[in-house]
Order: C-alpha cells, then sequence, then structure tokens
C-alpha cells in the first residue's frame, strides 16, 4: 500500500518534471546559444494553454486547439525575437533581465485584455478522460501519462535533432563559439530566431498540455518559469541534458514532498503543527535542493564544456 | 563651472528640498490626498537605494529584493498581531531580522557572480514568497492585517503627513550614510570587486568579506523600508514579496541610473508616479508599462539621470 503510494507520488513527480523539461529546454537553449536570460518565456507557456483552451472551447476538438496552440507560441515567438529579443544579445544580463521582464508584464495583461479577467477552464480531452491500469492496484489518469508520452518524445525528438542534423550541429556550435559560426558564413540570425522559435513552441507545448490539469489564467507562467530556472541552474545552465536531469529531480522533489512530509512529520510533532510546517517545507524544499547543489557544484551538476 | 560630482550633489540636494516641501504644497492645493502616494514614492526609494548599493556599487543584480521587503513589513504585522505596538521595538526588530535573513541568503549566494547570482537571489526570494503564503497563522496567501501603526509615543504615524516626514528622514539618512560609504575606503574596495574581482582578490582582498556585508547592509536597509510599508498600509501580503515586486525595485533603481543612489530616488518617482497614474487611465495599465520599460531599456541604457546629464553611464549599456 505505502509502496503503490509513493510510485504514485514518483509518477506525478515524473509527468511534472517533464513539463517542467519542456520550458526550461527552450529557457537553457535559449542561453546556451544567445546568452539570454529570458524572462519572458513563462508567458509562451502562458499564451500557449490560453489559445489551446479556447481554440477548444470552440472548435469542440483539442488536437485543433493545440495545433493552434503550437503554431501560434511559434509565431509569437518568432514576433518578439525580431522585434525586441535580437537586440538584448549582446547587452548584459541587467538589461535582459529587465526587458524581458517588461514584454511579461506586456503579455500577463494583454491575455487579460483578448480573453478578459476570469480564469478559463479547460476539460480533459474526452479520448483521454479514463484511468490507466499500469500495476495491478494502480492506476493513473490516462491524461498525465499522455503527458509523459508526449513530452518524452518531444524530447526525444529535440535530442535527435540537436545530436543528429545539420540544424543541430550549427546550434552546439553557435553554443561553444558564435563568432566563429558567423565568420564560416552561417547565418547566425536566422539560426538564433529558428531556435528561439522552437523554444517558444516547446513552452506552448507544455502550456497546452498544464491548461486542463490547472486553471488558465494571467500570470500562471510565473511559479513554471522560476521553477525552469531553478532546473536550469541545477542542471547547468546550456545544458540540455542537465535540464533533463534535474527536472526529473525537482519534479520528484516537489511531488514527494507534498505528499509525504506531513505524514512524516506528525510522525515528529503534534499533527496541528505538522498541517502547518508541512506545506511551507514543502514548497520551499526545491529551492533548498537548488541551494544545496550550487553549495557543492556551484556550475550545476552538468554544466555545458564551452569554450 | 561646476564639476560633474558638485553639479550631482546640488541635483541631489534639490530633489530632496523638492521632496520636503510637497505636503505643504499639496496642502496648499487641496490635494492632501497625493501624501499618501508621496510616502509610498520615498518608501521604494529606500528600498531602491539600497538596491543601488549592491547593483550599481557591488555588480549584484538582485532579482529578490523585494523578500527584505516582506521580511521587514511582515515583522511589523506579526509582532503587532502578538500585541506589541512599540515603535522602536517594531523598527530594530525588522532591521535585525531583515539583517539576519540577509547574512542568511547573502552567506550562500554572494560568493556566485552573473547569471548564476541573479537566478539564486531569485531563488531565495521565491522561497520567502512560498513561506509566507504557506503559514496560514499569519493570513497565508490572504495577507495580515495590521490593528494599528507603530505606536512612537506622541508621534503618531496613522497622520500621512507624519508618516511622510518620518519615510523622509529615514530616506535622506539612507542617502547620507551611504554616499559616505561608497565613498570609504570600504567602498572602493566594493567598486574594484565589481570592476574586476580577480584583481581585487589578487592585491590581497577577501571579495566575499565585502560583497557580503553590502549586501546585508542593504538587505536591512529595504527591511526598515518594509516596515515603514507595513505602516502605511497597514496590511501585508506575500504578494508584497513576489519576483515581480522586485523586478519594479530593480527597474526603479535602472531607470534613474544605477550607481548613483539619488538616481533611485529619481526612478521611484517616476516609476510610481507613472504606475498610479496609468492605473488611473486603464485597468490595463501594465500593458503600457511593459513595452515602456523595454524602450527604457533598449534607449537608455543609462537611466534618466544620464538622459538627462546627456551623457551614457559607462558600463551600463552595451557590454
Amino acid at each position: 500500500m505505502i509502496s503503490l503510494l509513493l510510485i504514485e507520488q514518483a509518477l506525478n513527480g515524473v509527468q511534472f518534471g517533464i513539463m517542467l523539461f519542456l520550458i526550461a529546454a527552450g529557457l537553457t537553449l535559449v542561453f546556451g546559444i544567445m546568452n539570454l536570460i529570458n524572462l519572458a518565456h513563462g508567458v509562451l507557456y502562458m499564451v500557449g494553454a490560453y489559445i489551446c483552451a479556447s481554440v477548444t472551447q470552440a472548435s469542440g476538438s483539442f488536437l485543433q486547439g493545440a495545433a493552434a496552440a503550437l503554431v501560434g507560441t511559434l509565431i509569437i515567438g518568432v514576433l518578439i525575437e525580431l522585434g525586441v529579443f535580437r537586440r538584448l544579445y549582446t547587452r548584459t544580463h541587467l538589461d535582459q533581465v529587465l526587458a524581458t521582464f517588461g514584454v511579461t508584464l506586456f503579455f500577463n495583461e494583454f491575455v487579460r485584455i483578448v480573453w478578459g479577467p476570469a480564469a478559463l477552464y479547460a476539460a480533459v480531452p474526452p479520448f483521454l478522460a479514463g484511468q490507466v491500469q499500469l500495476l495491478p492496484g494502480l492506476s493513473f489518469p490516462a491524461y498525465r501519462v499522455a503527458i509523459m508520452v508526449a513530452g518524452l518524445c518531444a524530447a526525444a525528438a529535440l535530442y535527435a535533432v540537436i545530436t543528429y542534423t545539420r540544424l543541430g550541429m550549427l546550434i552546439r556550435a553557435g553554443a561553444s563559439n558564435r563568432v566563429m559560426v558567423a565568420a564560416l558564413g552561417v547565418n547566425i540570425k536566422l539560426l538564433y530566431t529558428v531556435v528561439f522559435g522552437v523554444g517558444a513552441a516547446l513552452a506552448g507545448f507544455a502550456g497546452l498540455m498544464a491548461g486542463p490539469l490547472l486553471t488558465v489564467e494571467s500570470g500562471m507562467g510565473s511559479d513554471m518559469l522560476i521553477l525552469s530556472l531553478v532546473v536550469i541552474t541545477i542542471g547547468g545552465v546550456g545544458s540540455i541534458r542537465g535540464a533533463l536531469v534535474a527536472s526529473l529531480l525537482v519534479g520528484i522533489v516537489d511531488a514527494m514532498g507534498r505528499s509525504l512530509l506531513r505524514p512524516a512529520l506528525a510522525g515528529l510533532m503534534s499533527q496541528s503543527a505538522a498541517d502547518n510546517a508541512a506545506p511551507a517545507i514543502a514548497s520551499m524544499l526545491v529551492y533548498v535542493l537548488m541551494a544545496l547543489v550550487l553549495l557543492l557544484r556551484p556550475q550545476g551538476l552538468f554544466p555545458p564544456l564551452t569554450r | 563651472m561646476l564639476t560633474s560630482a558638485s553639479r550631482h550633489g546640488l541635483a541631489t540636494l534639490l530633489l530632496l528640498v523638492a521632496l520636503a516641501l510637497l505636503p505643504p504644497a499639496l496642502n496648499a492645493l487641496g490635494e492632501p490626498f497625493y501624501i499618501g502616494l508621496g510616502t509610498r514614492v520615498l518608501i521604494f526609494a529606500i528600498a531602491a537605494v539600497s538596491l543601488d548599493l549592491i547593483l550599481g556599487y557591488g555588480g549584484m543584480v538582485s532579482l529578490g529584493h523585494a523578500a527584505y521587503l516582506g521580511v521587514g513589513a511582515y515583522t511589523v504585522g506579526i509582532l503587532s498581531f502578538y500585541g506589541v505596538q512599540n515603535g522602536f521595538v517594531h523598527f530594530l526588530s525588522a532591521a535585525a531580522i531583515s539583517a539576519l535573513v540577509a547574512l542568511a541568503i547573502g552567506a550562500n549566494s554572494v560568493r556566485t557572480t552573473g547569471i548564476h547570482f541573479i537566478m539564486i537571489s531569485l531563488a531565495f526570494g521565491q522561497m520567502l514568497y512560498y513561506l509566507a503564503v504557506s503559514v496560514s497563522q499569519f493570513g497565508g496567501d490572504d495577507g495580515l492585517n495590521i490593528d494599528a501603526q507603530s505606536a512612537f509615543g506622541g508621534l503618531d504615524l496613522g497622520d500621512p503627513t507624519s508618516l511622510y516626514y518620518v519615510s523622509f528622514c529615514i530616506l535622506v539618512v539612507v542617502l547620507f550614510g551611504l554616499d559616505r560609504l561608497v565613498n570609504s575606503r570600504f567602498g572602493m574596495v566594493l567598486r574594484a570587486v565589481k570592476s574586476n574581482e580577480p584583481r581585487v582578490r589578487t592585491i590581497g582582498f577577501s571579495p566575499y568579506r565585502y560583497k557580503l556585508t553590502a549586501f546585508v547592509i542593504s538587505g536591512t536597509i529595504c527591511g526598515i523600508a518594509g516596515a515603514l510599508l507595513a505602516n502605511q498600509n497597514l496590511f501585508i501580503s506575500p504578494a508584497s514579496m513576489h519576483w515581480g515586486r522586485s523586478g519594479e525595485i530593480l527597474i526603479m533603481t535602472i531607470l534613474g541610473g544605477m550607481g548613483t543612489l539619488s538616481g533611485a530616488v529619481v526612478g521611484s518617482v517616476v516609476y510610481i508616479s507613472l504606475e498610479y497614474f496609468l492605473s488611473r487611465l486603464t485597468e490595463h495599465w501594465q500593458a503600457v508599462m511593459g513595452p515602456l520599460i523595454v524602450l527604457v531599456v533598449l534607449f537608455a541604457g543609462g537611466g534618466l539621470v544620464a538622459l538627462l546629464a546627456g551623457r551614457r553611464v559607462a558600463g551600463a549599456g552595451s557590454r
């Protein structure tokens, strides 16, 4: 019984971790290649969720909503890259933080203007509404299983593109020495725009899948953004592999903390004290993990080998 | 012809005189309501000036500075919650607890530089935010109402004008103290660390100690601003520690021009007034504020003070 609970919570953690990875991947790619801290990345997650929820409501088809969200976030990503972020690559991190913060303010308000101040509620698509029997006695919502599968497929595709294709080769080359890549005649500006657009679509992908699990509201991207920043800091800024390991780690630690801390603390202190302390500690656990990692390995778990 | 330094000093003096004359001027105009807005400007100016110490002089981009604002405000709120109303206890505890929190956070974070420092300051800030959200005893997400202002004997902080002048005096003391600090030997080392840390290490200083000291001083001052904020609003919620608020304080500091101290005051005046008037104009004021921030960053790298002086502050623009 206890072990089944553990497995279920671990699965929840993995599912959350995979969503985190989809956001962190774009963030770490953009940082690794363009040396840009993008605080507006959470916005794309939010916009993805909004587009998917509203198109699904209008058309009645989740798949149409999902396609619209992917295309929409890709286009918005490319537009903000061309309009604003392109000018930030050579600026200081401070300028980048401020400008992308400004972009975040704008989009958090923009979704309120377009979709209204009330939160949207998206339903789980009917074909994924049931439960899946994973082990005897352990069933898990089919939708969450689908998120894991879809997320892992996206991660595998990303890995394949980066490792085996010409585009991936250019991305890796751009990450290690962009001046040299440009000198060799590669259109580095176009490459940046492509990378940014792909990162945006990945965040949008996470957002459209999160819609049915959470409420779709303005500012929903902030929490995920902060957690993704924690992820890429733990994993080593700029490293995709680090982002994958760290997002699973963060997801599992978070899920375990939220579910197991209360019973564990109840053994040590009174029930009411445990009820008060457990959520507080659980919500800080991830940050404690990050502080610990940075104390022991300041560059993160898998720092990319560059320059 | 005045030198640049004395021109800067003169401008600061004029700014402070203008701020000192604001309440009687507003009363004469029959608009005493705006004194509260002025107090808010002053409180955020104290926070922004404290951030400028570590940002403009120490090169530490903190994206978690609102946490100290929250720590100071919650200290006042929690003390009142338990029936302690003495203002001296409130402000001294707010300063002491912010200092301790800054010491704990700084000890772990000032070792790192660049993007890692930004991320860690952000993470610690959010950590305190979630702590405040989850402690239901003190209101959790809904926030904590404070029964009455800190009691200072005959001084009534419930009177807007008194609170304004108390905040003003604290701002003046902070500006003066920090100005002395950054021009002292300590400040020279701190600025040297900002421009070249390995070299400072080579000539025999320990950058860590200097950065940590500056970090704690900065957090303490920001905590005092938080205690003032609690007195103004008689309410404190986790929202005041959210990273968005840290971003706003950062923007106030940059807007006026970092590394100038008084620039942070200008930034706070501009940002808070803009926020107020835009939000009266439209409920979607953030949709205007966001692009404005982007424009300022892209085209006014050295901040407003530098823009007015017709020059860019070295190092503030491109790398």
